[in-house]
């Protein structure tokens, strides 16, 4: 696309010198940026850098303490969404707002400002949808689509408004690879017909394919400005995080006994619209990693609650820990076996957010002599506590500092260094470096490879698939409560997992029934 | 303008000011509800909160009101800290009152020193049996506390009228709805000469230390705290939410039985239709009063206690109505959570964002 032309137009929104203020934090900093007609305009930063704020104070959402929005030449003040929607400004969130219950029009109707009547409103949507490549059923029940179909109701819902600037949250990470394509070239054509496109992202390798500039926030502060297609994903990094990308190194190891083991285990979900496992087999070893890819909502809840405990299962023999069944033994017992577990969750699941970092330990580390015949020894608990902090370079101000005050990333550290410290048998881990900065996924990610190394079984369950390439074994793919085979990172291509990521994984349901099939059609060749 | 304000982290110097600004509020309320009625306020506070200090039979009888609710306020404390919402304390308290009673009346005029341990022993399962059944109906069919024990306080109150009224009626009682009178080994022994106050309270505050230690130190008040603090968190570490929410419950029913059986075996000394003036309800108050902890629980039971003796004095002294005790109770709970609301959040002058001066507009126009 030839972008020479918009160089010399005026701007279409211009900020300068945005601050917002929080009680505990200075979300940003002075941020200015300006944005032309038909350019993708990357925003990139580290979790917590001040993005989502700065989208927020465009959409009307938030209101910065200082600053100024131009907009078309105008001085504006946005107080709320409907009017910043009147004005041209669409925004997709990366948490979806839509009604499970109610068809893709209905919910459209609800985001409208005025009344449109049905068979219109359902034509335009179809309209819109394919001029788009997006295509949807007007008629169709939210709840019955994928994550993927419900952002495109998203996208649609606002460009029936003809926005003049669309803003797109985080927008790949519910994304299998394939529909990211997809949605790029949504994108590019929104942007030749003069629609300037805000694009929020942390993944380098999208945004180098994407956008026209980038502005990278550090800190809540503009760090630097690029022109994305000149740069590369190490020169991008450095004005993201201030330093190196350091990498993970994974040995090839011989992984040893069975450590979990999964049976045909198939689980309805309590929830109406939560995903219910279907037959699901999988065997981790002891030194290896087995990873879990997939778009949240296709059943990672559900397994993680089945294997820590929370769920029950029968007959328990569908769950083994060490050879012996678990499936109907509560997460304490599971965890008397070795069994160790990091939450997605964690503030409020993972760690009591008003208690001490010290009794946080004692949440889940009470065999390690911190009680003693029902009785609390403050001062093994503490130990416990000083050293996870040392040895996984937790910042807070000592083991009595309260958990909600530590930043996500920090906290995330701490609860991993902890289920590490008890010395597990068996590890799972979902969403280990989610929302967590740079440096500390690195740092998370290491521990992770030097339990395998000591030994370990260790499941992660990721959305992030760079990660899951880098630090597994073996993978596999959850896809509508559906497990895919695994297979070694070498040996399989970003493409084949986005395959398999939209349940495509043919009849080949668990590595037992494929070798058993194989073995049967052999046997019949022979025959 | 004003406007509210999530704090960081929650003020630790507002959980302890709360109760201090609420009982001052309650009073300034009191000051002018008494103005308004035409009463001299100054009077009717000495009336109400000095004069029944004033002499050791007073301190006593507030010893003495102090001991149910402070029992019932310890038991309440450790199931709330749980999220355990049993507010039918005063249905286990007139649980253990029958319970107890009735092992007392069974030794009649016996003067057996076994008839006070087993009354009191009585008193205590008594209450526990009468909270099993809530925390049965919650842990097997998920029922919710609240109203189970909240109607058991009813039923609780009928089973009592109907027992006074006829199997336990006091033949010689000229058709009184009330029990024999308990004989003196049936009766709790007078801790101070000169006063009604009873062991009861030294056992009340026993329990307030030993509630202290279990909550602050043992392991079984951890996973309590947690349950009440962070539910899924519990989940995840597989601390049993069956096992919290008995424990929680057969803690209450024990404190709030022990407080009834002390009640009848002491200043009443008979069954009788009436046996609480509401200890058990006021008791949610205590509770949170003493902002849930053991020791809070003690100051928070004194005040409520003197709050019960004031409106005694005003209705006798000032002929103001009973409902006094029950106004001043309320405002206190009113005021209290108003003021806790400023533990998490705070006030704050709305700020106005800066705007540039329009010239500034040009020049980036023209830069532009």
């Amino acid at each position: 696309m030839d972008h020479s032309g918009i160089e010399h137009q005026k701007p279409r929104l211009v900020l300068t010198g945005i601050t917002k203020r929080y009680p505990s934090v200075v979300a940003n900093d002075g941020v200015s940026l300006s944005v032309r007609p038909g350019e993708i305009h990357a925003v990139l930063g580290e979790n917590g850098a001040g993005k989502s704020t700065l989208m927020k104070v465009i959409y009307g959402v938030t209101k910065p303490d200082a600053g100024t929005i131009l907009w078309n030449d105008q001085y504006e003040t946005i107080v709320a969404p409907a009017q910043a929607r009147r004005m041209g400004i669409g925004m997709v969130f990366q948490h979806f707002s839509l009604f499970e219950t109610l068809t893709v029009w209905e919910n459209i109707a609800l985001a409208l400002d005025e009344h449109v009547p049905t068979a219109q409103l359902a034509a335009q949507i179809t309209e819109v949808s394919e001029k788009y490549g997006l295509p949807i059923d007007p008629y169709r029940l939210v709840h019955s689509m994928s994550v993927g179909e419900r952002q495109r109701v998203e996208i649609v819902r606002c460009l029936l408004q003809e926005p003049k600037l669309l803003i797109m949250d985080e927008p790949t990470s519910v994304l299998t690879p394939q529909a990211v394509l997809i949605l790029f070239k949504t994108l590019r054509r929104l942007a030749s017909e003069g629609c300037s496109i805000l694009y929020i992202s942390h993944k380098l390798d999208e945004i180098r394919a994407l956008c026209d500039t980038a502005t990278v926030l550090r800190g809540g502060r503009v760090s630097g400005t690029a022109i994305p297609r000149n740069e590369t994903n190490e020169s991008l990094a450095r004005m993201m995080i201030g330093g190196e990308l350091a990498e993970c190194h994974l040995t090839p190891r011989e992984p040893k006994e069975a450590r979990l083991e999964v049976e045909h285990l198939s689980l309805a979900s309590p929830d109406p619209f939560g995903t219910s496992l279907k037959d699901i087999s999988l065997t981790v070893r002891s030194g290896e990693i087995l990873g879990i890819a997939g778009v949240s909502g296709n059943g990672q809840k559900e397994l993680m609650t089945a294997l820590s405990g929370e769920r029950l299962s029968t007959p328990g023999s569908m769950i083994k820990l060490l050879g012996q069944p678990v499936g109907d033994l509560n997460p304490a017992k599971r965890r008397a076996l070795g069994l160790t577990f990091v939450p997605e969750e964690r503030l409020g699941r993972g760690a009591v957010p008003p208690m001490s970092l010290a009794f946080n330990a004692l949440l889940t580390g009470a065999r390690k002599g911190m009680v003693l015949k029902g009785i609390i020894h403050p001062a093994v608990m503490r130990t416990f506590s000083k050293t996870v902090i040392d040895r996984f370079k937790v910042k807070c101000g000592d083991e009595q500092s309260v958990a909600s005050s530590l930043s996500g990333g920090n906290l995330q550290k701490y609860i991993v260094g902890r289920e590490t410290m008890l010395q597990p048998k068996m590890m799972i881990v979902a969403q280990p470096t989610w929302g967590v900065d740079v440096g500390a996924a690195q740092l998370i990610r290491q521990a992770l490879i030097d339990l395998r190394d000591q030994g370990v079984a260790l499941l992660v369950i990721s959305e992030e698939l760079d990660e899951l390439f880098s630090i597994s074994d073996r993978i596999a793919v959850l896809a509508q409560g559906r497990l895919s085979p695994s297979v070694r990172p070498a040996e399989t291509s970003i493409e084949q997992i986005g395959t398999w990521m939209s349940g495509k994984f043919g009849d080949q349901a668990s590595d037992s029934s494929a070798s058993a099939r194989s073995q049967l059609e052999a046997a019949y060749a022979q025959a | 303008m004003l406007r509210l304000e999530r704090r960081a982290t929650p003020s630790s110097t507002m959980r302890i000011a709360s109760p201090v600004l609420a009982a001052l509020g309650m009073l300034v309320t009191g000051f002018l509800l008494f103005s308004a009625l035409g009463k001299d306020p100054v009077e009717a506070f000495y009336l109400f909160f000095v004069k029944p200090l004033s002499n050791s039979y007073g301190i006593g009888e507030l010893l003495l009101k102090t001991t149910p609710l402070l029992l019932c306020g310890l038991g309440l404390a450790l199931g709330f800290r749980a999220n355990v919402w049993n507010i039918g304390a005063e249905g286990q308290l007139t649980m253990g009152a029958i319970a107890g009673g009735g092992v007392a009346l069974w030794f009649g005029d016996s003067d057996s020193s076994w008839a006070m341990p087993l009354m009191l022993l009585a008193g205590v399962l008594g209450g526990m049996a009468w909270a099993a059944i809530p925390a049965f109906l919650r842990t097997r069919f998920n029922t919710n506390e609240i109203l189970v024990t909240l109607m058991l306080v009813y039923i609780s109150q009928l089973v009592l009228s109907w027992l006074v009224h006829g199997p336990w009626r006091d033949p010689q009682g000229q058709n009184y709805p009330q029990s024999q009178g308990f004989g003196d080994a049936e009766t709790m022994s007078v801790l101070i000469d000169g006063t009604r106050v009873t062991w009861g309270i030294v056992y009340a505050v026993g329990l307030a230390l030993v509630a202290w230690i279990f909550s602050q130190k043992t392991f079984a008040g951890f996973r309590m705290q947690v349950a009440g603090l962070a539910p899924a968190a519990a989940a995840y570490a597989g601390f049993s939410e069956k096992r919290n929410i008995w424990i929680a419950l057969m803690l209450c029913g024990a404190t709030a039985g022990l407080a009834g059986i002390c009640e009848v075996a002491g200043p009443i000394g008979r069954l009788q239709q009436q046996i609480s003036p509401g200890y058990g309800f006021a008791a949610i108050i205590v509770a949170w009063i003493g902002r849930l902890h053991p020791i809070g629980v003690v100051f928070g039971a004194l005040l409520m206690s003197l709050l019960y003796l004031g409106g005694e004095a005003a209705q006798m002294g000032m002929g103001l109505p009973s409902a006094i005790t029950g106004l001043f109770q309320g405002l206190l709970l009113f005021y209290l959570l108003a003021a806790d609301l400023f533990i998490t959040f705070r006030l704050k002058r709305a700020g106005v964002p800066e705007r540039p001066a329009p010239k500034a507009a040009t020049t980036l126009e023209n830069a532009v």
